[in-house]
């Protein structure tokens, strides 16, 4: 049960970084068509670094887990450098072996983050 | 129709598939509802079809042209025979059920259906019985009216009553629900409608009925009936539209193309006959052979005996995962008003991670929102995993499924 190891579960049932920004300089929403998984991204910016990030959503514990760790991650990082982040990164920090059919479950958070750069 | 005991597990032998290992663990297949698997008497009639009789249909005077042509019209026979359907020209070959409601809405649809009619679904709908009219009654000026379901799952019937109307021109539901298994009582929704408006046609999605009852369209009463190939044993491709003769008749053609046409000069086209009028490029012939092949294996097993087997599994299901703390189903409880399908969810734990732990053990179900959004959104869920049965489907399927669930209580710490 690599996927689900004790980390990704302990993100799931205490996401970090969960809430709204109610000032939030940006907010950006990523959806899964496929199974509905919603994630919601908001930003606070600072001398064109991420000063906090916050996320709200529902979906599975992976997409879950990697929104929690990728929005400690990514705190105190240049913008220019969120898009160079890339979906192996993002395996590489949530540790575990992703199922190739959860690997959309895994990158929902990160597609958000990307945004970030081309919005802003 | 046969009512003898038949032996399913013995049936089990005919579906190569079902002897894979998936993970290291036999395979346990629940996810039928979805698409069936095949027995080798499909897979095998549209390898002796290439093998042998290959040819395009309708057009070619040599011996194999004629032999393609009359294997496929002879599976459009044995379809048309297997949902008591008289005429077989009213029998539409199509990719899919999908495809089969888009063809309605496009062509019936777009001939009928004007500023302020109304058009009246569920909320239970596949998205395939949903968006269609949904953008119908966008593109054309209509009024979509959606009906609720009931906290047991079945259609509020008085709420149906009320929504339909003098200005009623098409109503489109289920037969059986891909999510809570319900079954509706299309013969009393179809008088009801026509009672009410005289004008309105009744869509009926099929698609989860005809692979686990025995379906007569002939007497529901209804004017469309849709139902898909690859969920009855059969080949993906391949799909039906059945529709009453003086409504086919009558509208457009969906496509243009070869086959469809009768005859073609620089400015104008008259149609074809039907129901090749619907039926424009080369059909998937060896899709219908195999369809065919599908519909005999279901004839030898009986539809009665079929839907007997599925009863017995899903309140065996039902009986063993409703014992299991944290585990709610949808849909009716009483098992004589289901399909064979069980929707439930783990705690909080999303049918996707459900589903993940249940496939390292080999255990294929569905999960997500089914192509039922709107459904999924008026239960107050996100998602639900699904598990659904056929012929080949077995207690121990349901042993391992209850084993799997345990597993995934315990990796979730779910207490």
């Amino acid at each position: 049960m690599d996927m689900y190891r004790e980390e990704i579960l302990d993100h799931w049932q205490n996401p970090q970084n969960f809430g709204v920004i109610g000032d939030a300089d940006l907010v950006i929403e990523q959806v899964n068509p496929l199974c509905g998984d919603e994630v919601t991204f908001y930003f606070k910016i600072d001398d064109g670094k991420v000063k906090d990030a916050r996320f709200t959503g529902s979906g599975c514990a992976i997409s879950i887990a990697s929104a929690s760790i990728l929005s400690e991650n990514i705190r105190n990082k240049k913008i220019s450098a969120l898009s160079k982040i890339t979906g192996k990164d993002v395996l590489k920090l949530i540790g575990g072996k992703v199922a190739p059919a959860r690997l959309k479950c895994a990158f929902l958070a990160l597609e958000a983050v990307k945004k970030l750069d081309i919005s802003h | 129709m046969k009512t003898s005991p038949v032996d399913f597990k013995k049936l089990r032998a005919d579906f190569p598939i079902l002897s894979r290992k998936v993970n290291g663990r036999s395979l346990v297949y629940l996810d039928s509802a979805a698409t069936s698997q095949k027995p080798k008497q499909v897979i095998e009639s549209i390898s002796n079809y290439y093998k042998n009789n290959n040819a395009n249909v309708h057009r070619g005077i040599h011996t194999l042209s004629v032999e393609a042509t009359e294997m496929y019209e002879a599976a459009r026979r044995k379809v048309a025979d297997f949902v008591g359907v008289n005429d077989a020209a009213e029998i539409v070959f199509v990719r899919n059920a999908t495809e089969a409601l888009n063809l309605i809405a496009y062509s019936w649809g777009r001939l009928n259906i004007s500023k302020g009619d109304e058009i009246v679904v569920t909320v239970a709908e596949h998205h395939s019985n949903f968006v269609p009219w949904q953008q119908l009654a966008i593109e054309n000026g209509a009024i979509l009216k959606i009906v609720p379901i009931l906290d047991d799952g079945s259609l509020d019937e008085e709420a149906f009553k009320k929504a339909i109307t003098k200005k009623t021109k098409l109503v489109s539901f289920f037969h059986v629900s891909n999510v809570l298994g319900t079954i509706n009582d299309v013969r009393r929704l179809s008088t009801i409608v026509h009672r009410q408006s005289s004008k309105a046609i009744v869509v009926i999605d099929g698609a989860q009925a005809v692979p686990h009852m025995p379906v007569d369209i002939g007497k529901i009463g209804c004017d469309f009936y849709v139902f898909t190939g690859h969920k009855i044993l059969g080949p993906t491709g391949i799909g039906v539209l059945w529709g009453k003769r003086e409504l086919l008749e009558v509208m457009p053609p969906f496509m243009f193309g070869g086959e469809m046409i009768s005859k073609v000069s620089l400015n104008k086209s008259t149609w074809n006959e039907l129901p090749w009028k619907f039926e424009a490029g080369t059909p998937d012939i060896a899709g219908a052979v195999g369809l065919g092949a599908a519909v005999d294996c279901l004839n030898k097993i009986g539809m009665e005996n079929v839907r007997k087997h599925e009863i017995e599994l899903v309140d065996y299901a039902i009986k063993r995962l409703s014992k299991v703390d944290d585990v709610t189903i949808y849909g009716p409880k009483d098992v004589k008003k289901r399909g064979g399908v069980v929707a439930f969810n783990v705690g909080q734990v999303h049918a996707h991670d459900v589903a993940s732990i249940l496939d390292e053990q080999g255990i294929a179900i569905r999960s997500g929102h089914h192509c039922a959004q709107p459904l999924v959104d008026f239960l107050g869920i996100k998602s639900a995993a699904r598990a659904s049965f056929y012929v080949y489907s077995t207690k121990e399927d349901v042993d391992r499924l209850v084993e799997g669930v345990l597993k995934v209580k315990e990796v979730f710490k779910v207490k």
